[in-house]
């Protein structure tokens, strides 16, 4: 009987999937929507193929739990601490701000101190798996925007922490309740301390043991069990599944094992995330909303007026470019499934009631079934006109531009080389799509322009038409190949000069006929292997000559590989033919040489207008 | 990197480090490349031309490439300014690498034997500084010898250089009437009226006891690796 409801609820939840997210996708509204009304459909008010509320709630927190996991995962300490300043600057402001606004606004209008708390940092919290979906699904992560959403996820992921394990101690009032306040909260810590303090001393050298068992189906099934053991400790002193399967991926993140990791768990991340959405659209208990929707209704709006109002202080005073301060704060105005947790939590403790709680529940699931429709009007309506507006200050380019040459992106790249032209009497005519670095650019004389170098009415009010280079800086592989392809289409007499981010990329702009390519690390590469070789007895110049005739031979093989690039088995056995025929080589001349030192006696080597010098029987390639 | 080279008569290797400022040499380059772009003509020589500092700017000789261009040459010339009374040090570099021993002199080293070298060199100083009495102190004749013996190690006939003295100071007129002298030379390869008064150039043996012991194997063992690489 377990095996048939289990079959049948697979099929319901990949059904709905399969048939829902496409649809929306079609509709133009994201894929995070269609999953939403997956789960909306399947759900008890919907065609109630799933209608045990028990089940929806299992399920709901599978797909938390382990997203959670995934969020740890990718939040390693180290980049924690890089964004230190952004996270518990702006992030705080943002959580805290809110909250206090909000437990103010639930105050005055008579509700409990301790449930206007609780609601308000839980209503506080933002959807990061929504924020992060949409942001990678816009290819927005990169532009300041994307970071300071982000700053201000990581910050909630780390502040929940302390506010589940404090959660509990509101319920001093009802201590027979939540079964300790006190004590609770002393455990919650206790296991929590213990959790880190074990996995950070005894989580490697397992993994490590179970890794030399080269068997990589139980490494995976290690790393499942660990998120589950972490899951089934925290259960077990009455705190949230999910705070402990993140607790379990910030552990792992820290392990030399993290990129295996989550290798094994990238192609499940975007189901789980597609489980998780669906959940939460089950999750709205329509039965509360309309008992009360006008209360609802207040809810919702108030808590997304007041948070909209913090963040769209933040973004006057960060400053955020005009275009991008609808995304943020629309990302970041929602509920979030922290928010359930929060709820959950402070329901088990006590400190609120189970109507309340749904009342909550059903306020956030909503925003969060919001925020994509809210994306697509502000798309449709607000960014047109902000763009309008922004024009001005952003200095979109409009006028024709005749510059010979035309960089497209001015990050760390373009940028070297701009500054090499500007120095030699070029003022090239440069595009990007960061407004902060065009205005502090702008400042030193450059011809800078805000614009999207993939399209065509902009490369050619740049001047595409007349300019006889343009410099492909862009760091965006599919942008670059695209605004390649729209070059040598439609302006055929522009030389490109190409940036490549890999190999792959290289072969592809080579594909297009583009050959004047560089891989922006190789070089650079060289450099460093040069130095080592120095640094280990070699001389300079004989590292010089070898670093250079690498280079020379490793774009040589790249060429030969060219034609079946895409033929993955060819392609790896025509690199290890040519690193074994390099090597071969160096050995050879390696042997040669200190043959001809040996027999030479060098230093009494004599004659040397006939000698042939040390390096000549080297300098083949 | 290096374009693989077509067989012809004349193989002009030209080295100049700064072609910007250099008014003969730029014309002398271009008179030679106007014949290599004239293509073959019946009976005129088929010339190819080597710009050594457009081909490696960055000094990386790709040896191979230059030793095929020079396999089906019968004339070799070496254009380029004198720099401190000898060649350039690109120019001087690709006389190191690629006039191996083994390849170009020494046992077995025959590739180049028979052919003819010409040097077409312009000098800064005027004529009349390369005397005795003057801040050069040799005729310019005296700095020849290395030239010559480069030439005769490697079993090549040194012909008689086509020298312009005082290029900075050479007028327009001056200019094109030596590019023209260069130009004509080239086209009538070998029909050149001093030819006969030539002698044949003396054979100079290396003998095995002036090598290095063992360097006789190098290029019997170097030589099949470098094909490999470049192939």
């Amino acid at each position: 009987m377990e095996h048939t409801s289990w079959l049948t609820g697979t099929l319901v939840y990949l059904g709905a999937a399969v048939v829902a997210v496409p649809l929306a996708r079609f509709l133009g509204l994201g894929s995070i929507i269609g999953y939403l009304g997956a789960g909306i459909l399947i759900g008890p008010w919907g065609l109630k193929f799933v209608t045990d509320p028990q089940d929806m709630l299992h399920f709901a927190e599978f797909g938390v739990v382990l997203m959670l996991f995934l969020v740890g995962l990718e939040l390693e300490p180290r980049r924690l601490w890089s964004l230190r300043k952004p996270i518990f600057g702006w992030g705080s402001v943002q959580l805290f701000g809110s909250a206090a606004l909000m437990m103010a606004a639930a105050v005055l209008a008579g509700v409990d101190w301790r449930l206007a708390l609780v609601a308000a940092l839980g209503l506080g919290m933002s959807s990061t798996a929504i924020g992060l979906g949409v942001l990678n699904e816009r290819n927005l992560m990169g532009t300041t925007s994307g970071q300071s959403v982000l700053s201000v996820a990581l910050l909630q992921d780390v502040a929940a922490i302390p506010i589940l394990a404090l959660v509990p101690l509101l319920a001093t009032a009802q201590v027979e309740a939540s079964g300790g306040g006190w004590l609770g909260a002393a455990k919650a810590i206790g296991v929590i301390g213990s959790i880190v303090l074990g996995g950070r001393l005894a989580l490697r050298p397992a993994l490590r043991w179970i890794a030399r068992s080269d068997t990589p189906e139980i490494f995976t099934a290690a790393s499942l069990f660990l998120v589950v053991a972490t899951a089934a400790l925290m259960q077990a002193v009455g705190l949230s599944m999910a705070l402990g399967a993140f607790l379990a991926g910030v552990l792992l993140a820290e392990s030399e094992y993290r990129r295996e990791l989550e290798t094994d768990i990238e192609p499940f991340k975007g189901l789980l995330l597609g489980l998780f959405f669906i959940a939460v659209g089950m999750s709205i208990d329509f039965a509360v909303v309309l008992k009360q929707p006008g209360l609802v209704a207040l809810v919702v709006l108030g808590f997304l007026l007041l948070k909209s109002l913090v963040l769209w202080g933040m973004c006057k005073t960060m400053p955020l470019p005009l275009p991008e301060r609808p995304v943020f704060v629309i990302l970041l105005a929602q509920g979030g499934e922290f928010g359930f947790v929060v709820f959950q939590t402070a329901l088990g403790a006590g400190v609120i009631d189970a109507a309340t709680s749904s009342l909550l529940v059903a306020a956030v699931a909503i925003s969060m079934l919001l925020t994509p429709l809210l994306l697509v009007a502000a798309d449709r309506w607000l960014a047109p006109r902000l763009a309008a507006r922004g024009q001005k200050t952003l200095d979109e380019i409009s006028e024709p531009q005749d510059a010979p040459v035309i960089i497209a992106g001015l990050g760390r790249y373009g940028q070297i080389v701009g500054r090499m032209l500007f120095a030699n009497g070029i003022t090239p005519t440069v595009l990007d799509h960061d407004a902060e670095q065009i205005e502090a650019l702008r400042k030193f004389g450059w011809l800078c322009f805000y614009g999207d170098a993939t399209r065509l009415d902009l490369m050619r009010t740049a001047g595409a038409h007349k300019a006889r280079v343009l410099v492909l800086a862009i760091d965006d592989v599919e942008q670059s190949v695209d605004v390649a392809a729209m070059v040598r289409e439609h302006f055929p007499q522009l030389t490109i000069v190409a940036r490549a981010r890999n190999v792959t990329h290289y072969y592809r702009l080579r594909e297009l006929g583009v050959t004047m390519i560089e891989r922006e690390t190789f070089d650079s590469a060289l450099m460093s292997a040069r130095s080592t070789l120095e640094v280990m007895g070699w001389l300079p110049h004989q590292a010089r000559n070898l670093a250079l005739r690498f280079r020379r031979y490793n774009i040589e093989q790249l060429e030969k590989t060219l034609p079946h690039w895409q033929d993955r088995a060819q392609l790896i056995a025509a690199a290890k033919q040519g690193r074994q025929q390099l090597e071969e080589l160096f050995a050879q001349e390696r042997k040669e040489a200190e043959e001809r030192r040996v027999r030479a006696g060098w230093s009494g080597a004599g004659d040397s207008s006939v000698e042939p010098r040390p390096t000549a029987a080297a300098d083949a390639p | 990197m290096a374009k693989p080279p077509d067989s012809a008569d004349v193989l002009v290797i030209v080295a100049h480090p700064q072609l910007e400022h250099s008014r003969v040499n730029r014309a002398l380059l271009r008179a030679a490349v106007a014949l290599e772009h004239r293509g073959a003509d019946a009976g005129a020589p088929r010339v190819a031309v080597r710009d050594l500092y457009a081909l490696y700017p960055d000094y990386l000789i790709d040896t191979a490439a230059e030793q095929a261009a020079l396999a089906a040459a019968r004339l070799v010339v070496w254009q380029h300014p004198i720099h401190w009374y000898s060649m350039p040090p690109l120019m001087k570099l690709w006389v190191d690498e690629v006039l191996a021993y083994g390849w170009a002199y020494g046992p077995g080293g025959h590739s180049v034997q028979g052919k003819d070298l010409w040097l077409v060199a312009t000098t800064g100083g005027p004529e009349e500084s390369y005397r005795p009495d003057n801040y050069n102190r040799y005729f310019f004749d005296a700095f020849l010898p290395p030239f010559e013996q480069t030439a005769a190690l490697c079993g090549m006939r040194f012909l008689p250089p086509l020298i312009l003295h005082g290029a900075h100071r050479a007028s327009d007129a001056e200019v094109s009437a030596h590019a023209a002298v260069y130009r004509e030379r080239l086209a009538s390869y070998p029909d050149w009226p001093e030819m006969e008064d030539l002698e044949v150039c003396a054979a100079c043996e290396v003998p095995s006891t002036e090598r290095p012991p063992g360097a006789q194997e190098l290029p019997a063992t170097a030589k099949p690796a470098a094909e490999k690489a470049s192939a």
